[in-house]
């Protein structure tokens, strides 16, 4: 009984502990844009960062936007301490994004302090401990009541110094120094071979580790982000990537957290009537997204040019990223199917072409995430997708995009991406990221008769009744135009098999017409015969009927007047009535009763 | 408070660029068992090999925390040897006694 009690009782300890350590620990924000997302609100506060990374990989960036953002947005002066660059270098450096370290010197925001140990300029004759540093740095964040520190990078401490026995305990204990000091430091330090500090910094810095890491993967590099460790906190663990330019360092928090995106009823229009009325009559669903594969020549980035005009004259903003042709040779090419791109440009219409090699992928995610969020668009397409294979693999492609499509779904973001196909089978050769599209248009060319036709017939498009037929799809003067496609016995005809298709299916109608007029023709003969002979048959028997009445009158006429003669002798013999006439008449028979 | 300890009154032993006076800072942090050494250590060096002519200026950080950044001092104690030119770089407690001469370049002299 009492060992359970007990073992509940420290459960509910350790409980207890742990969930107030992750909501109540408090926290430094970064001001470095995605890093504060990742990181639950930023750095832990008044405790020690370790950031570590290859040369180059930007961890002076790091530290100097950690202080100059503490400085400048958040009121707490920094202290940046650099054992590697002269303060000059270092204001330089930062004014490449855009921060004036030197005026923010002089507003006592920023304390810079260069120190220079040099291993031929030292001579060391015994013990020593680095009491100066510690003092040099407690009067520079006691002279601007610094509330963060930056080291960069500590570790040339062990390049100048030769003891390092010396020098570990006295990092140790100037990161104890820190923490009692209550400033939130970053401390810097050079990755190193199989752990991740060349001088196991990490030992002493417990509370929060970052990597930075620069791969190059075929001759392209990408820039990541990885928190390898946050005691008492929760955050991303994945590898973020992450850009530097000239607005500094920005992070990217995308990641596949989940499904929850607002979806819309919305509908809008594919700049191609037809194509919305295969598409349910309506067009896409806004924020959706869609995918137009196709072999070469198809005309994919045809149809993503109607869908961007329709956007823009819908007056909303159209982000466009080209990766095969550049923005003018695409807006010539569209002008020819009477698309003006031009009009639209920098206003409505931004164009960002960029090849897909200049950077790696998770650089190219970056960049169009800074972009997007930037611009605000409410529609973006790329054109081609498969280019970016030519900066990752596939897998690397479809998990780049399936994370871009969070990014654009939670913002509903319509976006069309084209896709370039070489096999055969069209339908497998996407499949790495067509599982991720809600409407997937597929052109395809139809070879027949020696002649190629384009034909687009819709894959899949979901929550929509839509068409399943092929339609031609031909480019006129007046862009996109799709047609019926003739099916009949001999199957799908298209393009001058159609038209010729069509000019027999014509000529056998009027083959069919004439052979019905002239059957009309000769029934109305017939009948007409017929008529005639019919009128001649009445005319015989009206003839014989007449001669027929004739002859009975004229018999009439004959039994008068042979009565009358009968009687004329009788009585002039005055005999009685037996003699019978000549011709035996009915009149004269009851009269002879 | 920085003390100067030496004796530059005293007459010089050698001729010719010897007879230069050394000017010594010894930088310390308090009154901590290597601060102390190093001076007694420093002392001891100066009299054996120069005697009469050097000067010894004891800086204590604790005391002037600005003067750690202007003369970029790291480690303590830290021993700079002002004049003769070059300026030389000594840090601990000169408890090594040849690594002291060769840091001073003072070796080399009986």
């Amino acid at each position: 009984m009492g060992s359970r009690e007990d073992v509940g009782t420290i459960r509910e300890s350790k409980r207890t502990k742990i969930g107030g350590a992750t909501s109540t620990l408090p926290k430094a924000a970064t001001g470095i844009r995605g890093l504060d997302d990742i990181t639950g609100g930023g750095l832990p506060l008044g405790r020690p960062t370790l950031v570590c990374g290859t040369a180059g990989c930007g961890k002076t960036m790091f530290a100097l936007e950690f202080l100059v953002h503490g400085a400048t947005e958040f009121g707490e002066p920094g202290v940046f301490m650099s054992f590697e660059e002269r303060t000059e270098e270092l204001a330089q450096n930062a004014a490449s994004l855009g921060f004036d370290l030197k005026a923010l010197e002089r507003r006592r925001k920023i304390s810079l302090d260069y120190v220079r140990v040099e291993r031929a300029e030292i001579e060391e004759t015994g013990e020593y401990d680095l009491e100066g540093l510690f003092i040099r740095l407690g009067h520079a964040i006691d002279a601007i009541g610094a509330k963060r520190v930056a080291l960069d990078t500590i570790e040339s401490l062990f390049a100048g110094l030769s003891n390092a026995a010396v020098l570990r305990s006295e990092l140790r204990r100037l990161f104890g120094w820190l923490k009692d000091k209550g400033v939130t430091a970053v401390i810097t330090a050079e990755r190193g071979d199989g752990q991740l500090t060349r001088q196991g910094l990490e030992e002493y810095v417990s509370d929060c580790v970052i990597l930075l890491d620069h791969p190059v993967i075929e001759q392209i590099s990408t820039r990541r982000l990885r928190i390898v460790k946050y005691r008492g906190s929760s955050h991303g663990t994945d590898e973020y990537p992450f850009l530097i330019d000239r607005d500094g360092l920005s992070v990217l928090p995308i990641t596949s957290i989940g499904l929850a995106h607002p979806t819309s009823d919305e509908r809008v229009s594919t700049g191609i009537e037809r194509l919305d009325a295969m598409l349910g009559g309506r067009g896409y669903y806004r924020g959706s997204s869609i995918l137009v594969s196709g072999t070469a020549g198809t005309g994919k980035t045809s149809i993503a040019a109607h869908f961007t005009q329709a956007v823009c004259r819908r007056g909303e903003r159209c982000l466009y990223f080209a990766f095969e042709e550049s923005p003018k040779q695409i807006m010539r090419n569209m002008r020819s199917i009477g698309i003006d791109l031009g009009r639209w440009e920098d206003g409505l219409l931004r164009f960002h072409a960029a090849r897909p090699t200049a950077f790696g992928l998770e650089t190219h995610l970056a960049l169009m995430h800074r972009l997007i969020t930037d611009f605000a668009p409410s529609a973006v397409v790329m054109d081609p997708i498969t280019n970016l294979m030519a900066a990752g693999s596939e897998s690397e492609v479809a998990r780049m995009l399936l994370r871009l499509l969070d990014f654009l779904k939670s913002l509903q973001i319509t976006s069309v991406f084209t896709s370039l196909t070489h096999s055969e089978s069209l339908e497998t050769s996407d499949v790495g990221v067509s599982s991720l599209m809600d409407t997937w248009l597929l052109l395809r060319n139809l070879e027949e008769n020696g002649e190629r036709n384009r034909g687009l017939y819709v894959l899949k498009s979901r929550g929509m009744a839509h068409s399943n037929q092929i339609r031609e799809f031909t480019l006129t003067d007046e862009g996109v135009v799709l047609r019926d496609v003739y099916v009949g016995l001999d199957g799908v005809l298209t393009g001058t098999a159609r038209l010729a298709q069509e000019a027999r299916e014509r000529e056998e109608e009027i083959v069919r017409r004439r052979e019905a007029a002239r059957r009309r023709t000769l029934l109305e003969r017939k009948r007409r015969a017929l008529e005639a002979q019919i009128a001649a048959l009445r005319a015989t028997f009206d003839a014989e009927e007449e001669d027929d009445r004739a002859l009975d009158s004229d018999l009439g006429a004959e039994a008068t007047r042979s009565e009358a003669d009968r009687r004329a002798m009788m009585s002039s013999r005055f005999g009685d009535e037996e003699a019978p006439g000549p011709n035996g008449g009915g009149n004269s028979r009851g009269r002879r009763r | 408070m920085s003390k100067t300890i030496g004796r530059s009154s005293g007459p010089p032993r050698r001729t010719g660029g010897e007879s230069e006076v050394w000017n010594l800072r010894l930088y310390v942090a308090g009154q901590s068992p290597k601060c102390v050494a190093a001076l007694n250590n420093l002392r001891a060096l100066c009299e054996e090999h120069l005697p009469g002519r050097y000067r010894i200026e004891i800086i204590d950080l604790l005391e002037k925390p600005q003067l750690a950044r202007t003369d970029e001092v790291v480690a303590i104690p830290t021993v700079v040897r002002k004049l003769p030119p070059p300026v030389k770089r000594l840090i601990g407690a000169l408890g090594d006694r040849q690594r002291a001469l060769v840091g001073l370049e003072i070796g080399g002299e009986p």
